[in-house]
């Protein structure tokens, strides 16, 4: 076991199929700190190199309840124990409740909405201008039409030349070392 | 015909010969030409929206200097095109929500290639319809007074009033929509930062894209974060119109007090809104040459949903004055008769035509697939969704429950300069969406061509070991 | 006739065969929408390509800036001018009492029309701004007819007469005596020859004296009176049946069966508005008083009182006197004999009426218009006496006008005198001779003869225009005057306020064409009186009482017993030859003869049945309408005696056939801002032989003109609005009234709101007493400062007036029954308004008021479209006239001025409201009663039929009347829980004429709320898209 130096070892596939099966393998091997870079979503991929869970639904939950109920308890106490309005005969207490219903449902879904937005961007440690896998030679077309997956240095099996070699093993177009 | 379903499926959502790469390139290309090659056509397009868009601010100007006694309005009719407008724009503002949420969740792929665009077609509709119940207060100036916030005269909006929840349900329904097309934009900024030419475009891309790197992690998360977004936005959208609509709902005036209005009021909003695509697409698909990435198969399936949705709204009318007579009351009844044979009757019947009669062609392929035919029915169509607000605003105020203060409603040149000025302010941002953005969703339109041709390999293997076996069903998209 | 496109034409003859198909059950409609496709065409005309309605109403704007934004030369006035130094007496507080906030109340009288209208004044720290009755006033009894109300704007108009003018350049008073001194001195010497003096007419007893003392200073000095709409047919009427002149009072209060032959008696008399409370008060109905009088009207043109009448008959007015001869001969009456009932009056409805007027001896009266020739007039004076009417329902006294006499034989002497250039200084007091005088006689020709022309008027008009000299009037809330009321009482006119552009009064010139310099109207009048001996040795008490009261004590005239002379009644009127049809000339009803052009308040008011604003119009019947083909807005040319004159016709329902009636008083040219080319000028065909009723001919042209009227439609389709009977059904069953359609039972999820404070507030009117005056409407204006918007917003459906009075039609087109309803904010418990409004800008206050918070409305105009009554006004552009000083002045201190883009609606008078609590939270009575409120509209109505109080205070006379059978909600079937309430009209017809129907059963008679209230919209295109 050497402490590498460098983030770490990035293989270029250029279709889906093959980081597809790369993925697999290298999961199989027992490698963990991985992560693949294609420009869509693949699900075989995904399952292969991320974890469990997201984590986005918790946030939304929690920002959907506290729209709602706060959008609700917002209007219960304007109209009657902040300043009770006699308008247009109506008491002014809780028998109101129906009139107030949209505006809770629309705060429920705001909060709701803004939750996962920023959990999105929050958990996925954006914004985050530099990254070491730019470094990476012709990286740029990951967003485009070439698959990369990374090894990385901090995974307990890895080892500059053995993964090097596994790597190798996939037949990608080339392997890179990751500057950090 | 088994043989016939097989070949079915093989009209394609994606032209043939199509890569990724050829994807990315042909899209991205748009919004990365440099500005010197700008086409003329666009330039035009620009100046003719940009020119109606100035239209809408001197009458804005106009309108703030003067007071709204410079539009038609009076007593009994105090509502005009400034609520008819914005019933329409934010009707058109559904489809975008529309097809990016719900029929994401529906799992239509085909929408891929129409969303981006129906998303901004959404904000720029919002946008024009968020104005107007501003512009229409008769003292603009003090539109903050129904949005809750700590003041000096411990005053709160009312919030029994309808147009209080509409506060909230236009203000949310324009946050999201914004959020959404925003969420779905990152990876393509991330796109074109890489294929930027020119060293600033990289940098205001980069800036944009938060740096985003395609990794599979954030894609996971990515994909979470999408579909709850839309599972929000599909409830939202039924909400908003239906809030809309309670505007009328609410009150007692015959012809606004009807009960039906919500479902008929969301109907219609999609109606109008797939009538907008229809009407945007089919030049754009023309001009940029995108007829592979907007095929026959998205026009005839947007057909077929304005076919079901122009029903359930002609249904509406129908039911509309159906409870009008069988209402037995005289107001009811009256208006009815009013609508039909009173001095606005040629809207109402207009009205009917465009929305009742003439999207039943839609039944016939021939018509779905007649692009030419699509785009003039599209535009009657718009038109039919404001004669729809006119009849509902207009016709129901100006005669009402007291036949004394009956009276008529003229717009003025300045109703129209309003109208007319709103189309600008839509138009103009439209073009700068279309010149400046990926007016259609790249990554999504990679994953749509991957899980083509997984489908197709699939299909292939199929026909190949048993042919003419039965097909696989919703083989469809 | 020009040939017409066939959409063009008014399909009346097919409203016709509808309304005779309609088997009883009338289908009426208001003619602006027969033929509908047509108005519907003209407004896609005007939409789609022009549209640019507001771009084109730039007119409209000019006419809206003109009207409101008046002149800026006033900028340089100061706000408050103080009160007379003289010591003038307030009617309760005395003036050193003065609480700022607090308004003080003087009396005075209005002289408007020449008669003492007795007025009390409300003053805020010294600035007059607002005119209601004098309670105490016999002319009055508390109650104001819209011109006498409307004074107040006239006295602050910013472009009343500022400057003694000499042929048109300014000079000054000085100036002006210096300059007429020489001639004086000559005319002197001359023992007066030349000196001429014209007035209106005259009954202020001091102005009499100072003529007086002017004819023995100048021997042969010559007075002559005119008034345009004066009364010398009356008068010549009784030199015909009594060889004297006396005046007639009517006691409506003791008259059981009335006939009216073309007399609107309740609008164009001297003594209109205490004659509409005393037939009002024998008018009403209720559980425990199940009976009224009954009212006959013949009438050619269609006024308030045909309108109120039981039994209506449409006559041409040449054709009245036929009709009274048939009336006398049938009662009696000797001296007339073959006299043959004109068509057009049915003879069973002729029979009825006799037998009636029979039946009632000494409790009838019979009433001919001042438009009648004398002979009517003595024929009616015979048919009282024959009925033994004299004495009960009328009384005769000695002419109120200080010197009576044939006011146009008057003017056409001076004129000849001045075409002779016999005068050398005419003198003229008020008046507007140039446009008013009979055209034939050429006054502004005459006029230019003259050596020396002084003219005394508010206004420089046409008159002023013409004259040597102009002198500034002062207004009657500016200057010391008296004046005498119909009935002979006495009143001192006491100022309230400094005359604001120096004007002079009457009074000081007649002092000054005497010499006597620097007197001032005060000594005169107080010296006149003083002379008198009244009050004898205590005589300021005398004054000081007087003044406080606002009537001196026994000044009314005495009964004068008179003796029919007349033996025979020559017949007078010529008959309308038949390829002519008869023009008739009458005082308008908003503006009179013209005098008050220049008042925004009264050009902006609907007329009661045409609902007209800004303009006149040529009305005709609906038969002639049908007949000429002609449509409202037409532009027909009237032709008579070789006059010509272009006027726009409007189809007046229930107007005569075969007549056309012109308003006077518009089409002036030199009127103001305001006035000044409005309408046209029905003067210039009025020829001294034809005052009242000339005939010729009618042309339609090619050319149409934008009428502008308030009420576009007005059938009530069915719809239980005015809800009316006849008092035998309201008899058959007083508890349940058959003519109501049946409870409308209350549901609500929600409990009520309790209202169970000192105070809860609540309004009735009563429709069988509404005679629609629009006293009330003029009244609400003043006291809310309610702005006027000018024709081209009228037009657009944006009138300000908070109370407005709704006028229906049901029944023939010809001769259609008419229902007034006033209608304002009925303050809604379940208010509708309230409920969508999304900044609680109109809310309910704890004493059950709807309110409307301005300061907080951001106009998204919500509350108006869902409230189903339409009574919310919005100030749709800045209507309130923020600039001219003088009108700052007029406004009500307690009642906000609203801006731009804020919505506006009655509040049931809540300044009254609050200032009422406050002296009762004070006195520790907060349970206030009746008459510690009373609402602007309640205190002019002269029929007393608004009755606004506390509901909340048991024995409030409100809580009576909704108590009443009759009581019932407009529009109650909506769950709105209305606080103002309406009773309903109960009509008083002749069993003979109009047989009643078993109570219950009452389909398709015109005595059913069905024909009031049409049932069921007939499917066919009503709505008029045929």
């Amino acid at each position: 076991m050497t402490r590498s130096d460098i983030y770490g070892l990035m293989a270029e596939f250029d279709s889906a199929e093959a980081i597809t099966k790369a993925a697999h393998r290298a999961h199989e091997e027992g490698y963990r700190d991985m992560d693949a870079y294609t420009p869509f979503p693949i699900e075989e991929v995904i399952e292969a190199v991320s974890p469990s869970t997201t984590g986005v639904p918790f946030f939304v939950l929690i920002g959907g309840v506290l729209g709602a109920s706060g959008g609700f308890l917002m209007q219960m106490y304007a109209m009657t124990i902040d300043y009770p309005l006699n308008i247009g005969g109506r008491p002014a207490n809780i028998t109101g409740w129906p009139s107030f219903i949209p505006i809770t449902f629309e705060s429920g879904i705001l909060l709701a909405a803004f939750a996962a937005v920023i959990s999105l961007i929050a958990l996925n440690g954006l914004p985050m201008p530099y990254h070491p896998v730019f470094n990476v030679p012709g990286f740029e077309r990951a967003s485009q039409d070439r698959f990369f997956l990374c090894i990385e240095a901090t995974d307990t099996k890895f080892d500059r030349r053995r993964t090097r070699e596994f790597l190798q093993s996939l037949q990608p177009r080339q392997i890179t070392e990751v500057e950090p | 015909m088994q043989r016939y379903e097989q070949i079915e499926p093989i009209e394609p959502i994606i032209g043939p010969g199509q890569t990724y790469a050829t994807i990315t390139e042909r899209i991205s290309s748009i919004p990365l030409t440099d500005l010197r090659q700008t086409p003329r056509g666009w330039l035009v397009g620009f100046a003719i929206s940009f020119s109606f868009l100035m239209l809408f601010l001197i009458s804005i100007l106009w309108l703030f200097a003067r007071g709204t006694g410079i539009w038609g309005l009076n007593i009994p009719v105090a509502w005009g095109f400034a609520i008819i407008n914005f019933v329409w724009w934010i009707g058109i503002g559904h489809a975008g929500t529309l097809i990016s949420a719900v029929l994401l969740l529906f799992q239509q792929s085909w929408r891929n290639s129409i969303n981006r665009f129906a998303e901004a077609m959404t904000l720029f509709a919002v946008a024009c319809a968020g104005l107007f119940p501003i512009l229409h207060l008769g003292r603009p100036w003090l539109f903050y007074w129904l949005i809750p916030y700590p003041n000096t005269l411990g005053m709160w909006p009312q919030f029994r009033s309808p147009l209080a929840w509409d506060v909230f349900a236009i203000s949310t329904y324009a946050t999201v929509s914004l959020l959404f097309w925003l969420v779905g934009l990152i990876p393509d900024f991330a796109i074109l930062r890489d294929r930027a030419a020119g060293k600033l475009q990289r940098q205001i891309f980069g800036l944009l894209a938060l740096g985003w790197r395609s990794s599979s992690r954030h894609w996971y998360r990515y994909e979470m974060a999408y579909l709850i977004l839309a599972a929000l936005s599909t409830p939202l959208v039924v909400s908003v119109h239906s809030i809309v609509s309670l505007d009328f709902a609410v009150s007692q005036l015959p012809g606004w007090h009807v009960t039906i209005f919500p479902p008929y009021f969301v109907a219609g909003a999609v109606f109008s809104g797939f009538a907008m695509v229809l009407t945007l697409t089919i030049p754009i698909r023309k001009w940029y040459n995108l007829e592979d990435f907007i095929t026959m198969k998205h026009l005839d399936n947007m057909a077929k949903v304005m076919l079901v949705t122009g029903s359930i709204v002609f249904y509406g009318y129908l039911m509309e004055l159906f409870y009008g007579w069988y209402s037995a009351s005289v107001f009811e009844q009256y208006m009815v008769l009013n609508r039909m044979i009173g001095p606005y009757a040629p809207f109402f019947w207009a009205l009917i035509l465009c929305n009742g009669v003439i999207p039943q062609l839609l039944w016939f392929k021939f018509f779905r697939q007649n692009i030419p035919f699509l785009f003039v029915f599209s535009i009657i169509v718009n038109i039919g969704m404001w004669l729809e607000r006119f009849v509902i605003v207009v016709i129901s105020l100006h005669r009402e429950f007291l036949p004394s203060s009956w009276d008529m409603y003229t717009p003025t040149f300045w109703d129209w300069s309003l109208y007319i000025g709103s189309l600008g302010l839509f138009f103009t941002l439209l073009f700068l969406f279309i010149r400046f953005l990926p007016m259609i969703n790249i990554f999504e339109m990679s994953m749509l061509q991957f899980s083509e041709n997984e489908k197709a390999r699939r299909r292939e293997a199929r026909r190949v070991q048993l042919a003419g076996d039965t097909p696989e069903p919703a083989q469809m998209a | 006739m020009t040939m017409q496109s066939p959409e063009e034409r008014v399909d009346l003859s097919e409203i016709r065969t509808r309304l005779a198909g309609a088997t009883g059950q009338q289908y009426w409609r208001s003619l602006a929408e027969v033929a509908e496709t047509r108005e519907f065409q003209e407004f896609l005309h005007r939409e789609f390509p022009g549209g640019a309605a507001e771009w084109d109403h730039s007119f409209s704007r000019r006419t809206f800036l003109k009207v409101m934004g008046a002149s800026l030369a006033l900028a340089g006035l100061t706000a408050c001018r103080y009160q007379p130094v003289e010591r003038i007496a307030p009617y309760v507080n005395a003036p050193e009492q003065i609480v700022p906030g607090l308004p003080l109340f003087y009396t005075s009288v209005a002289t408007s029309r020449g008669y003492a209208q007795g007025v009390l004044v409300e003053s805020h720290t010294g600035r007059p701004t607002f005119i209601s009755g004098n309670p105490e006033h016999p002319a009055s009894l508390g109650a104001a007819d819209i011109f006498t109300q409307a004074e107040i704007l006239t006295m602050y108009d910013p472009e009343r007469s500022r400057q003694v003018l000499n042929n048109g350049d300014k000079s000054t008073w000085d100036a002006f005596v210096a300059a007429i001194a020489p001639h004086l001195a000559e005319l002197r010497r001359a023992q007066g020859a030349g000196l001429h003096i014209l007035t209106q007419t005259v009954t202020s007893p001091t102005l009499a004296s100072q003529f007086r003392a002017l004819q023995s200073a100048y021997p042969q000095v010559q007075w002559h009176q005119y008034e345009p709409v004066g009364y010398d047919n009356v008068r010549a009427g009784s030199q015909l049946a009594f060889g004297e002149y006396v005046d007639t009072l009517y006691h409506f209060d003791q008259a059981q069966v009335i006939l009216a032959l073309d007399s609107d008696f309740l609008f164009a008399l001297p003594g209109s508005v205490r004659y509409a409370r005393d037939f009002s008060n024998r008018r009403r109905v209720r559980r425990d008083k199940l009976e009224s009088n009954r009212l006959y009207v013949v009438e050619s043109t269609p006024t308030i009182t045909g309108a109120i009448a039981d039994h209506r008959q449409p006559l041409r007015a040449s054709e009245i006197e036929r009709l009274t001869r048939v009336v006398a001969q049938r009662l009696g009456v000797t001296g007339v004999n073959n006299a043959e009932l004109p068509a057009g009056i049915p003879a069973e409805w002729l029979e009825a009426l006799v037998e009636d007027l029979q039946q009632h001896r000494g409790t009838s009266v019979v009433i001919a218009g001042h438009n009648q020739p004398p002979v009517v007039h003595a024929l009616v004076h015979a048919i009282n006496q024959q009925l033994d009417n004299v004495g009960t329902t009328l009384s005769y006294i000695d002419p109120v006008e200080v010197n009576p006499g044939n006011q146009l034989e008057s003017l056409r002497a001076l004129t000849t005198a001045m075409q002779a250039g016999q005068v050398s200084m005419l003198v003229m007091f008020g008046g507007n001779p140039v446009y008013d005088a009979p055209v034939d006689l050429d006054f502004a020709n005459a006029l230019a003869r003259v050596g020396t022309s002084v003219h005394l008027s508010l206004f420089v008009d046409e008159t002023s225009a013409r004259s040597t000299w102009h002198i500034p009037a002062a207004h009657f809330l500016e200057a010391w005057g008296d004046a005498r009321a119909f009935d002979g009482t006495a009143s001192v006119i006491q100022p309230l306020i400094e005359p604001l552009y120096g004007g002079k009064s009457a009074h000081e010139l007649v002092a000054t064409l005497m010499g006597q310099v620097d007197v001032n109207g005060y000594d005169i009048v107080r010296n006149f009186w003083r002379s008198r001996g009244l009050g004898g040795r205590d005589f300021d008490t005398f004054w000081h009482t007087a003044l406080s009261k606002g009537v001196i004590e026994g000044t009314a005239a005495p009964p004068k017993q008179v003796t029919l002379q007349a033996t025979e009644f020559p017949d007078t009127v010529a008959a309308i030859p038949a390829d002519e049809l008869e023009i008739l000339f009458q005082p308008d009803p908003s503006i009179w003869d013209g005098r008050f052009a220049n008042n925004g308040w009264l050009q902006e008011l609907p007329k009661p049945l045409t609902k007209l604003t800004w303009d006149n119009a040529a009305l005709i019947g609906v038969a002639t309408a049908e007949r000429l083909r002609l449509r409202n807005g037409d532009v027909v040319e009237l032709r008579t005696q070789g006059r010509t004159l272009r006027v726009p016709v409007w189809i007046a329902p229930g107007h005569v056939d075969e007549a056309v009636t012109v308003y006077l008083g518009y089409g002036r040219e030199r009127a103001g801002t305001v006035g000044t080319g409005q309408g046209v000028n029905a003067y210039r065909l009025r020829t001294s032989d034809s005052l009242w009723i000339a005939s010729g001919q009618l042309r339609r042209t090619a050319s149409r003109y934008e009428l502008v009227s308030t009420q576009d439609h007005s059938s009530m389709e069915g719809r239980e609005i005015v809800v009316s009977g006849t008092l035998a059904q309201f008899r058959s069953n007083p508890e349940h009234p058959p003519f109501f359609h049946g409870e409308h039972e209350y549901r609500s999820l929600y409990p009520d709101y309790p209202y169970d404070g000192p105070r809860s507030w609540g309004m009735v009117i009563d429709l069988s007493t509404c005679i629609g005056c629009n006293a009330c409407v003029i009244a609400c204006q003043a006291e809310n400062n309610i702005p006027v918007v000018g024709k081209g917003q009228v037009a657009n459906g944006r009138e300000m007036h908070w109370l407005r009075i709704d006028r229906y039609y049901s029944g023939e087109l010809d001769n259609p029954r008419v229902y007034f309803q006033p209608m304002a904010c009925v303050h809604c418990e379940k208010a509708p308004c309230e409920t969508v409004c999304p900044v609680a800008a109109t809310v309910h206050d704890d004493e059950g008021i709807n309110n409307m918070v301005y300061n907080r409305c951001v106009g998204t105009r919500y509350c108006s479209n869902n409230c189903p009554y339409k009574v919310r006004r919005f100030n749709f552009l800045q209507y309130a006239d923020l600039d001219t000083e003088t009108l700052k002045l007029q406004r009500n201190p307690n009642v906000t001025v609203r801006n731009r883009g804020v919505m506006e609606k009655c509040t049931y008078c809540i300044q009254r409201i609050s200032a009422a609590r406050i002296k009762g939270e004070q006195a520790n009575q907060p349970v206030l009663k009746d008459g510690d409120v009373v609402t602007a509209c309640q205190a002019a109505c002269p029929t007393q039929g608004i009755t606004f109080g506390n509901l909340n205070y048991p024995d409030s006379e409100v809580n009576r009347l909704k108590a009443e059978p009759l009581n019932y909600g407009v529009l109650e079937e909506l769950n709105t829980r209305p606080r103002t309430t309406y009773l309903a009209r109960v009509r008083n017809p002749n069993p003979a004429i109009e047989p009643d129907m078993p109570a219950g059963e009452h389909h398709g008679t015109e005595t059913s709320p069905h024909s009031v209230i049409e049932p069921e919209m007939p499917a066919d295109g009503h709505h008029g898209t045929e």
